[in-house]
């Protein structure tokens, strides 16, 4: 029985720390620093459930016509914005697109920016003086 | 063309709405609803503005809360006075072009087209007008019947939209629609504006200009016509018998296009 133990005790030892050093050798993504002090809710939430918080979002938006900020794609980029070279926001195309960011590392391409603007803009400020 | 009182009356009232147009494009701060407010406010002191005997260019305010979804209680639509509507003025169509991002490709009959201007030649009588056209935003819309996927929808307060998140670009709504309203976009977009996200694949049409009327602005067409056109269209809730569009639909001889289809357009017009 402490032969047992001993070999338990020895594997879980070697597991451990497999695992610590899996954990602190791979490669993980740069995620360009959003400005403000926090998002709209907690980080862990955000990157588990940021595309659910937007679906839910763009149904009352498109459907009923509820155009609170808080939630919503535009207002994503008021924070979450990477300059390039020039001094202006940085489009989808870039790789150092704060979506890209973690998409690109994932291998996953978001299909938001076929259509929405993957830049701030204040469309008021656009339209027709 | 015959002026009596009446057209003068509603002539005056036009520089009165082109000139309130005027102010609000010059300080986008000022909202609609301060600004009839503001109207109604003078109204007490100066007199009420008066388009015709019992018409007046007061109005209730009748945009809802941003956190409160649209309901059946509006029913958005404008009223567009051809006889005011110059053949040469395109100035609806930049606006919309302006606001909302759309482009032509250099090919006409494919190009997105949300708002076209049509110049009318009656052969037998030798009367030309001209009227802008758009999606008549009707209540019971038959590129809602036909959209396979419910892509194609009527918001609560009667807003026609694409829901593009699940769109296929099928357009059967295209076939469907008898004002030719819908376009459909070939080509690849960038720079979108943030409030109108569109993209290759999708059918679209003019959206009342929904994301005005949700922050309690007028539509970009009827706010631009009043500022720099000639003041001929008029936007507002045909539900509400306060507004000025109801009390002018239920005074002066107007029409929708195509009242035979029975589709209940909520564009009206005056003079065609």
């Amino acid at each position: 029985m402490t032969g047992f133990r001993f070999i338990l005790a020895v594997l879980m030892v070697t597991l451990l720390g497999v695992a610590s050093a899996t954990a602190g050798d791979g490669p993980l993504p740069t995620i360009p620093k959003g400005m403000g002090d926090h998002c709209v809710a907690d980080t862990q939430f955000m990157r588990r459930n940021h595309m659910e918080m937007l679906k839910h979002h763009r149904v009352e938006t498109m459907r009923d016509g509820i155009r609170t900020r808080t939630y919503s794609l535009a207002n994503c980029f008021t924070c979450h914005v990477v300059k390039g070279a020039d001094g202006k926001p940085v489009t989808i195309r870039n790789p150092a697109h704060f979506c890209n960011a973690c998409h690109e590392y994932a291998g996953v391409r978001p299909d938001c920016f076929d259509c929405h603007a993957s830049t701030p803009n204040a469309p008021e400020q656009r339209a027709v003086p | 063309m015959m002026e009596g009182d009446e057209s003068m009356s509603e002539r005056r009232s036009c520089a009165v709405m082109t000139a309130s147009c005027r102010s609000e494009a010059a300080d986008p701060a000022v909202s609609r609803r301060g600004f009839i407010a503001g109207i109604a406010t003078a109204g007490v002191f100066t007199g009420v503005v008066s388009l015709a005997p019992g018409v007046t260019l007061i109005s209730v305010a009748d945009a809802k809360p941003v956190e409160e979804a649209a309901s059946a209680k509006q029913r958005w639509g404008i009223l567009i006075d051809a006889t005011k509507c110059d053949s040469g003025c395109s100035v609806c169509v930049d606006a919309c072009r302006q606001e909302q991002g759309w482009e032509g490709h250099g090919r006409p009959t494919s190009d997105p087209q949300w708002i076209r201007k049509v110049n009318i030649n009656d052969s037998s009588t030798g009367r030309k007008f001209s009227l802008p056209v758009m999606c008549q935003h009707c209540a019971s819309p038959p590129c809602v019947d036909v959209c396979p996927t419910g892509a194609s929808f009527k918001r609560a307060d009667g807003i026609v939209l694409v829901d593009r998140h699940i769109c296929i670009g099928c357009r059967f709504c295209m076939m469907a629609c008898p004002y030719k309203a819908r376009s459909f976009v070939h080509e690849e977009t960038e720079d979108q504006r943030s409030h109108m996200p569109r993209g290759k694949g999708c059918v679209e049409a003019c959206t009342l200009c929904v994301h005005r009327i949700d922050a309690d602005r007028l539509p970009a067409c009827v706010e631009q016509c009043g500022a720099k056109g000639s003041g001929a269209m008029l936007f507002g809730d045909l539900n509400n018998p306060g507004s000025d569009i109801a009390k002018r639909v239920a005074v002066y001889a107007t029409t929708q296009i195509r009242t035979d289809l029975g589709v209940k357009p909520g564009i009206y017009y005056q003079g065609i």
